[in-house]
């Protein structure tokens, strides 16, 4: 087990620089001087090459990405065009508040997606189990962005009068657990994690189905066990796969984030990443984007560690 | 395929595989062929020919639009501006400048299929064919092409398709080139996998020890039995690539306005969603049951392909 942690450890070294050089590659693949977004018109050629100097954009590419990554290792991602402010402290600052919608997904929707699976997985081929099936198939292919669109027209143009835009009430700063503040939450909760739900419902019934009809529940069910403690046992049986998917559900609430913050005019990580694209404000794109993906890379990695500590038939080494 | 295999079990002596089954059933002349069998599995599927109807008339009217639409649906009427459903002349409604919704949805599916189709064709090409080289090969070229591909999980997917439209800017062909490079690895990973299981039979080595090429070997064996899977899990991408290829044009990267595009049009019916909210919804349905469709379609055609004789 532990030689497994440190190899798979050490593996996420290596994917981690390469997902750096991707980030890094991006303002290269893109359109145009890199400084046109800083230069005013009337820049004189010698301001452009002074600034360029500056920027390091004259020396060779590999020699800027070791330097893009020295300076990125030590937490400077360089300054906003947009805001003027540290691109860390800009990324750090929006991605509080997509912990806040991300957080509440994971504690509130996570378990009740996981427990309509297992019930629909428990009850397998009944009206139940179909009809879970049907809403779980339909969140797995809805567009998120659109049924962020179609929430606001029912709660808050139709039949109810719930908060369509931001985070906070007028007036207020910030998170806090007060009504006013739950009451902006619902509608983007609710769309982002429609589809993770979805999918992680889908994953439990199928483990559920899966470890019901095997030899092992005939087994328990002959020793005379209760059904409840059967249906424990099947539970732990699915639980390593159900973590994996978990995790990397994660990763598609953060993906999601992007659409549905825009939407919301939630201040989060995608509405910064939003902002940045139509500012073309490139330094916090490729701040923002290496954060995600690092996130990103460590969740797999504590899902994969979790999972191999959880299930004792991985005898990874 | 499978006739092929088994006339070539009969040649060479059997050993213990799954294959010594369908060895040993000695085949009718004209036996019916795998795919036959997978065509008259799906015509007996209602929900799977239903959604394939309705994919098929979707593509139709999206093919036809210039003569199906009633409108023109660049021409603004200012006029006629937020008309509700069921509005003579603008049976869908209008949006804030009086374009006529139905008529733009119906052109809109043109840009929006084919945005969300090509990609998956491209990665089709480029990571079958690189997880079939990896698959196929092995050793080496097997850990380079998949440990290159396993640096892009490292992103969520949309993530890595709005970074990359994000960087390379708004265009329809930028938009391409993202979610292509997106449904690259996944796809390399289906055919390498599928590759792999296929090299393990002994009729590919069989089929090497009386002299086919390896070209051959991969066009006969590797690709005939890869097309399954890949197609399959094809066609369940098309339906997260018309989700998100809409997703980029309701960002503003992708088509640009005033072309119509269902995803665009969401972004731009958003403004007006108070004052005409049913209208404001309308493109997301046609993006929604296609996603639907392409999903269901995907699942029928993995249940129809379950034939192991």
């Amino acid at each position: 087990m532990l030689s497994y942690a440190f190899h798979r450890v050490a593996y996420a070294v290596p994917i981690a620089l390469a997902v750096s050089i991707i980030v890094f590659a991006l303002v290269h693949v893109g359109p145009g001087d890199p400084l046109d977004a800083v230069l005013p018109d009337e820049a004189s050629v010698q301001d452009i090459e002074r600034l360029r100097a500056q920027y390091g954009f004259d020396k060779p590419i590999p020699v800027q990405y070791g330097l893009w990554l020295g300076r990125a290792v030590q937490g400077d991602l360089g300054i906003s065009i947009g805001s003027g402010r540290s691109v860390l402290a800009e990324v750090v600052d929006a991605a509080q508040n997509t912990f806040i919608l991300a957080a509440f997904a994971f504690i509130l929707g996570f378990p009740l997606a996981i427990i309509i699976g297992a019930l629909a997985g428990y009850f397998h081929g009944s009206w139940l189990d179909r009809f879970l099936s049907a809403i779980s198939v339909t969140g797995i292919s809805i567009p998120h962005y659109w049924l962020g669109m179609v929430l606001v027209v029912l709660f808050a143009v139709e039949f109810g009068n719930l908060p369509a835009m931001g985070m906070t009430p007028y007036g207020s700063d910030g998170w806090s657990f007060s009504v006013e503040h739950f009451r902006h939450l619902v509608l983007p909760l609710l769309t982002i994690s429609a589809i993770p739900m979805a999918i992680v419902a889908r994953v439990t019934r199928a483990c559920v189905a899966d470890a019901l009809a095997s030899e092992v529940t005939q087994a328990l069910r002959a020793k005379g066990l209760s059904e409840v403690s059967v249906f424990l046992h099947v539970l732990r049986n699915a639980a390593p796969t159900i973590l994996a998917v978990m995790g990397l559900e994660i990763g598609n609430l953060l993906g999601g984030s992007i659409l549905i913050e825009t939407i919301f005019a939630w201040p989060g990580t995608g509405f910064l990443l939003n902002e940045a694209i139509l500012r073309r404000d490139l330094p916090v794109l490729q701040g923002a984007i290496l954060l995600m993906a690092l996130f990103f890379v460590t969740l797999n990695l504590i899902a994969d560690l979790i999972q191999s500590a959880v299930d004792p038939r991985i005898q990874r080494t | 395929m499978h006739i092929k295999v088994s006339d070539m079990k009969k040649v060479l002596a059997p050993s213990a595989t799954n294959m010594d089954a369908i060895a040993a059933t000695p085949m009718p002349p004209n036996a019916p062929t795998y795919w036959y069998l997978v065509g008259t599995r799906l015509m007996r599927d209602p929900v799977t020919m239903f959604c394939a109807f309705l994919l098929v008339f979707v593509v139709g009217l999206a093919l036809f639009a210039p003569w199906v639409a009633p409108a023109d649906p660049l021409e603004v009427s200012v006029m006629n501006r937020l008309q509700p459903i069921g509005t003579d002349g603008y049976l869908l409604g209008s949006d804030r400048l009086g374009r006529d919704i139905l008529s733009r949805i119906l052109h809109g599916g043109r840009i929006s299929l084919f945005m969300g189709i090509a990609p998956v064709l491209l990665a089709v090409l480029i990571g079958g064919g690189l997880g079939i080289l990896a698959g196929y090969v092995g050793g080496m070229v097997n850990s380079a092409i998949m440990r290159t591909m396993d640096v892009f999980y490292a992103f969520p997917s949309i993530l890595l398709a709005i970074a990359i439209a994000g960087a390379m800017g708004p265009g329809i062909s930028n938009g391409i080139i993202a979610l292509t490079i997106v449904f690259i690895p996944p796809m390399t990973r289906v055919a390498e996998s599928a590759t792999t299981q296929i090299r393990k039979f002994d009729f590919v080595e069989a089929a090497r020890a009386t002299t086919s090429s390896h070209l051959r070997v991969l066009r006969v064996h590797v690709v005939g039995n890869v097309a399954g899977p890949i197609l399959v899990y094809a066609t369940s991408m098309v339906s997260l690539s018309i989700v998100i290829a809409s997703g980029l044009s309701f960002l503003g990267l992708g088509v640009s306005p005033p072309n119509p595009e269902w995803g665009l049009m969401l972004s731009d019916l958003r403004e007006s969603i108070y004052g005409n909210p049913m209208v404001a919804i309308l493109p997301g349905v046609m993006i929604f049951v296609t996603s639907v469709s392409f999903n269901l379609l995907s699942d029928g055609l993995r249940n129809a392909m379950e034939i192991r004789q």
